[in-house]
């Protein structure tokens, strides 16, 4: 029963108003890519026991999605941010790797 | 015998008397006694049997971690098994039954398991009943089950009613002992918001039972001062008889609050079950004191020390006139002299350690008490009750010194922290040598979301036992503050036993238990060393040790701890098994709530809804809407009403309610493109006006979903989904635009309910239509594949030239409010065409009839739209579109794939759902190779046979060929290969 801050409404919105969404920052393969780039983009999902970030919907909320930092292991939230963007702010990277010196980053 | 004194008791009410009934004979107890101070006030020793041997099982412990003394409580509606007398409050007129006996608790046949021990020892299920294969099913399983089981299953529906509430804190603190009062109290202070709860219905823990000084004070006057402070602060709520069942991932906190247990049928819920959600939990929970592994440890009668004070102390019974008290450390002392000076007899304190000096056994020497050191407890004697001890040296094999009389013993090896709390969020223990306990390891405490720690312990919880420490903890866990000076007796180090004698043979260890509930003893554990079992958490499951409904309170430490010293291992290093919740049981009843009956889930309804209940419609789930499936006629079966509807579809006019339909309304400058790229095939380029059918797929290239769209305007389209999709598919679309194609002007709204949608069906719908009167629908103006907005007989409706039947077909969509009125409309005007309603039953036959296929019977997300002959609304011409890709994978385009076809059986009956067509030889698995099922099949009343669709390999490219298919019995049938469309193949009908 996770607690998530959402970056729209500044709702602490509990997990049952949300639904999760698996993994953020995927890059769509649609017709041209190759069989390994589409697999990957399908199929191959980090399952890391640390650093994650994730898509999660306020659906019985404001409806908007947004993406989060978080520690798989302790379930500490580093952060909430909105979904429109390929990678996490700088600031919460920063943040994150002062909390976890060994994370090797998102790159 | 265990009595009543005549004098003290601190919580009973003896101007209150109640009465009881215990195997039905009469008993009699007071107001504010438990059902287990009761029992033993009326010298009820003997309260149950154990589960395995069936052991006489008397009451060991007076709280929570009681594993023996559960009943049948109730009868009826308020029936429930495995209550636990010593937290169930007494009432007048209860009535409870001992368990786990036949023919009866004093005599019972199962007790020969008991002189049968040697042979049924740990692991013996897995031993014995494997050989002969066979017999396992048919001789072993039912004798077991027979057998098994501890309380009755309740036969009537609850009568009780339990609800669950939401709250919300800064801190909440479990336990209402000194630690908790303390630890509120600083938080409170601080400003803030508190919840303090307590499972039972007292204060103070075992500091106002025990005598300890509080600033100046007997804690019970601080206690109540505390509690009237917090009483009086607006921040704080107070709630007794409330059990934290289980914390979870940050700060939600599960609390079960006994409401009306001990009131039963007052009115109000029997449970509340609240959803906590607090900041940090603090977790005063206290210690749960650990028995003694001595032999005849089971014996009712035995019992623990701080037990045995509590029913003194509280409720003014002794459990013995003869008590001995057997011992690792001070505190049991404390059990001695309140026996003494209550003027009962102690006749010897049998302490393992080889020396005692602290101030309690001074005391106790000092009373006249005799104090053995380094003696230990050979044999309890007796049978259904103690009858004396055995005593030898704790150093030795068990050679007896001395034989003593008593009818009670009074044990205690030592306390362990409660640390479920602690532990069911990740918090880490570490062994604490001087008190041969499990603590939470505070630089390892559970994380919260924000990093810091969720869960933090107070007092013994946190393995302090002293109350100046225990409310000095307290405070520092709150937050830090006034720490009230506090005095208690100063005591001795313990020493940990965790065997007594240490050297006692196999006789001894053998009746040793360690586990009473699920009967595992010492040589139990031993032999699972023996046989290589070195994890505590197989250990558990091969021997059941802490698996009973205790869950090991009393049970786990000193297992583990034996286990330990079989591998030569450290206690630390063998670990604890894991803590999980609930605490103690929570009746399901308090989990469901009021999600019961007619509101066990929220359910949709059309606004014709009314009218399908007072047609007596049969009406069947779809998601949560309730549809019509048929509306029988007096006299008629389902099937013969599905078969009446169709035929006069087919041959009149059919009205059907088809609001649920997922209406999903897309604007914008870019929302033609993004309905290319949603859509397999073009959207975009759809002329205002018309319709269009689409197929959705998921980026794995398998059909997602399917409907009709219809263009508005410029730029408007109204997608829609099918009656099950409309959520799915409105969240489909808003996920692509918010994380992928966020740059793209695009508005989407789900307004499936903002109307009401009615399909006018078969050759007179027109008729029906145009006796109505209003716009034009003639087929010049409104063509099929067309819509029109206009009003019909009044009401502003849009009609939809659609068909799902094959028939000409008119859906009208009105608003919602107006969807009963236009109803009851079309019903009068086309009372006259014959019309008649039709329900899901039928539509399902129509559209099979039509080769139409139905999300969810044909797909099952493993089919892409070319497996169901759909290529033609697939667009070659787009660069992209969701599942374009996924479609191109090499496997989606094998022949080898079961493609869609029309099946009929050669004699007209109709293939059962579920069939599949074997093919010949055998796959890895030495299962039978399949070539294709049966997705839909149905009588057709139209054509007076059976028909179905199924895939089958190589589809339509065997059209005529006949395949074997089998019946769910095992049977086979001869099914033919045909063309999926049965009826009107040239689509003449609906486009007239």
């Amino acid at each position: 029963m996770l607690l998530l801050e959402c970056p729209y409404c500044g709702v602490k919105a509990e997990e049952t108003e949300l639904t999760a969404g698996g993994e953020a920052h995927l890059k769509r393969f649609g017709p041209g890519s190759s069989g390994e780039e589409f697999e990957a983009y399908m199929f191959a999902r980090k399952n890391p026991k640390g650093v994650h970030f994730e898509r999660w919907r306020h659906a019985y909320g404001c409806g908007k999605w947004f993406l989060a930092a978080r520690c798989t292991a302790t379930l500490e939230v580093f952060g909430t941010y909105p979904a429109q963007t390929t990678e996490p702010p700088a600031d919460l990277v920063e943040k994150i790797k002062a909390k976890r010196p060994d994370w090797k980053g998102t790159k | 015998m265990s009595t009543r004194l005549s004098k003290g008791g601190r919580l009973i009410d003896r101007t209150a008397p109640q009465e009881f009934t215990f195997n039905g004979k009469r008993m009699r107890g007071f107001g504010g006694d438990t059902l287990a101070a009761a029992l033993l006030a009326n010298d009820q020793m003997l309260v149950g049997r154990s589960f395995k041997y069936h052991r006489p099982r008397g009451i060991v412990a007076s709280g929570a971690e009681e594993p023996n003394a559960l009943v049948n409580m109730g009868e009826g509606g308020r029936f429930e098994p495995n209550q636990r007398t010593t937290t169930t409050e007494l009432f007048d007129g209860l009535t409870c039954t001992s368990q786990n006996h036949w023919p009866s608790l004093e005599f019972d046949v199962g007790v020969v398991n008991n002189y049968a021990s040697r042979f049924l020892p740990a692991g013996f299920y897995y031993k014995t009943f494997i050989h002969p294969r066979f017999a396992w099913k048919h001789v072993f399983e039912p004798i077991v089950r027979q057998s098994a089981g501890l309380g009755k299953v309740p036969k009537d529906r609850d009568a009780d009613r339990y609800e669950q509430a939401y709250a919300f804190c800064d801190i909440l603190v479990v336990g209402g002992g000194v630690a908790g009062l303390q630890a509120a109290l600083t938080a409170a202070k601080a400003g803030k918001s508190v919840w303090l709860i307590e499972q039972t219905a007292h204060w103070g823990g075992r500091a106002v039972v025990d005598g300890a000084v509080i600033e100046g004070q007997p804690a019970e006057a601080w206690v109540n001062a505390a509690l009237q402070t917090l009483e009086r602060m607006e921040n704080v709520t107070i709630r007794s008889r409330c059990m934290a069942a289980g914390s979870y991932d940050h700060g939600y906190v599960l609390c079960d609050e006994k409401v009306a247990d001990h009131t039963p049928g007052d009115g109000r819920p029997r449970h509340r079950l609240w959803r906590l959600r607090a900041g940090q939990i603090i977790a005063a929970t206290g210690a749960i004191e650990r028995p003694l592994s001595f032999a005849g440890n089971d014996i009712p009668g035995v019992m623990l020390a701080a037990a045995v004070r509590d029913y003194l102390v509280n409720w003014a019974v002794a459990a013995g006139d003869r008590t001995v008290v057997v011992t690792n450390n001070d505190d049991a002392y404390r059990t001695a002299i309140a026996l003494k000076e209550a003027g009962l007899e102690v006749p010897v304190v049998l302490d393992a350690r080889a020396s005692v000096s602290g101030e309690l056994p001074a005391r106790a020497r000092a009373l006249g008490i005799r104090v053995e050191t380094g003696r230990a407890i050979a044999k309890v004697k007796g049978g259904k009750r103690v009858t004396g001890v055995a005593i030898c040296a704790q150093a030795g094999q068990g050679a007896v010194i001395e034989e003593i009389d008593c009818d009670a013993v009074a044990m205690s090896g030592g306390w362990s922290p409660v640390v479920h709390l602690w532990s069911h969020c990740g918090g880490k223990l570490k062994w604490d040598d001087a008190q041969a306990q499990f603590a939470p390891d505070k630089a390892r405490p559970p994380i919260n979301h924000d990093g810091g720690a969720l869960v933090l312990t107070a007092g013994a919880a946190s393995g302090v036992l002293s109350t100046a420490d225990v409310l000095a903890d307290a405070t520092e866990a709150a937050g830090g503050g006034a720490v009230p000076a506090a005095q208690d007796a100063a005591e001795g180090a313990m020493e940990p036993v965790w065997v007594m004698p240490q050297g006692a043979p196999v006789a001894l260890r053998m009746k040793m238990w360690l586990d009473y509930q699920n009967d595992v003893k010492v040589s139990d554990v031993q032999l699972a060393a023996r046989e290589g079992y070195t994890s505590v958490e197989h250990t558990k499951r091969y021997t059941t040790l802490g698996m009973a409904t205790d869950q090991g309170k009393l049970s786990n430490i000193n297992g583990l701890a034996v286990l330990a010293d079989s591998l030569s291992a450290p206690i630390p290093q063998v670990g604890t098994t894991t803590f999980r919740p609930p605490y103690t049981p929570v009746t399901i009843g308090a989990l469901a709530g009021e999600a019961r009956v007619d509101i066990f889930q929220p359910l949709r309804r059309t606004p014709i809804h009314d009218w399908h209940v007072a047609q007596n419609a049969y009406l069947e789930p779809v998601g949560l809407w309730q549809r019509p499936y048929c509306y029988p006629r007096a006299g008629e079966t389902h099937e013969q009403a599905v078969h009446r509807e169709v035929k006069n579809t087919r041959s009149n006019v059919g009205l059907l309610d088809a609001s649920t339909l997922g209406k999903i309304i897309v604007k914008g400058p870019d929302a033609g493109k993004f309905l290319d790229m949603l859509y397999t095939n073009v959207m975009s380029n759809l002329a205002v006006g018309k319709c269009r059918y689409g197929l959705m797929c998921n980026e794995q290239g398998f059909l997602s979903d399917d409907g009709v769209v219809a263009r508005i305007d410029e730029d408007t389209w109204l997608c829609h989904t099918t009656s099950g999709g409309s959520d799915r598919i409105h969240a489909w679309m808003e996920d692509w635009l918010q994380c992928e194609w966020w740059d793209w002007q695009v508005y989407t709204a789900n307004v499936t309910e903002q109307y009401a949608q009615i399909a006018v069906v078969g050759p007179k719908a027109r008729q029906v239509l145009e006796k109505l009167g209003g716009m034009d629908v003639s087929k010049e103006t409104l063509p099929f594949m067309q819509w029109a907005d206009g009003t019909l007989g009044g009401f502003n409706a849009r009609v939809y030239r659609i068909s799902f039947s094959g028939e000409l077909s008119y859906e009208i969509a009105v608003p919602a409010s107006e969807g009963r009125a236009f109803w009851d409309a079309l019903v009068a005007a086309g009372a006259e065409f014959g019309m008649m309603p039709y329900g899901t039953e039928g539509l399902h036959v129509l559209r099979a009839e039509k080769g139409f296929i139905m999300i969810g019977d044909e797909t099952d997300g493993t089919v892409i739209p070319q497996d169901l002959n759909l290529g033609w609304a697939i667009s070659k011409k787009k660069a992209d579109y969701l599942g374009k890709r996924g479609q191109e994978r090499p496997y989606l385009a094998s022949p080898d794939r079961w493609k869609l076809v029309g099946l009929e059986t050669l004699d007209g009956s109709v293939i059962p759902d579920g069939s599949y067509a074997p093919a010949p030889g055998m796959n890895a698995n030495g299962q039978r190779n399949t070539q294709g099922r049966v997705t839909s099949t149905y009588f057709s009343p139209t054509l007076g046979k059976g028909i179905a669709m199924g895939l089958v390999k190589g589809g339509l490219s065997r059209l005529g060929e006949t395949i074997e298919m089998t019946r769910l019995d095992g049977s086979t049938m001869q099914v033919k290969i045909v063309d999926p469309v049965f009826y009107d193949k040239e689509g003449e009908k609906q486009n007239v």
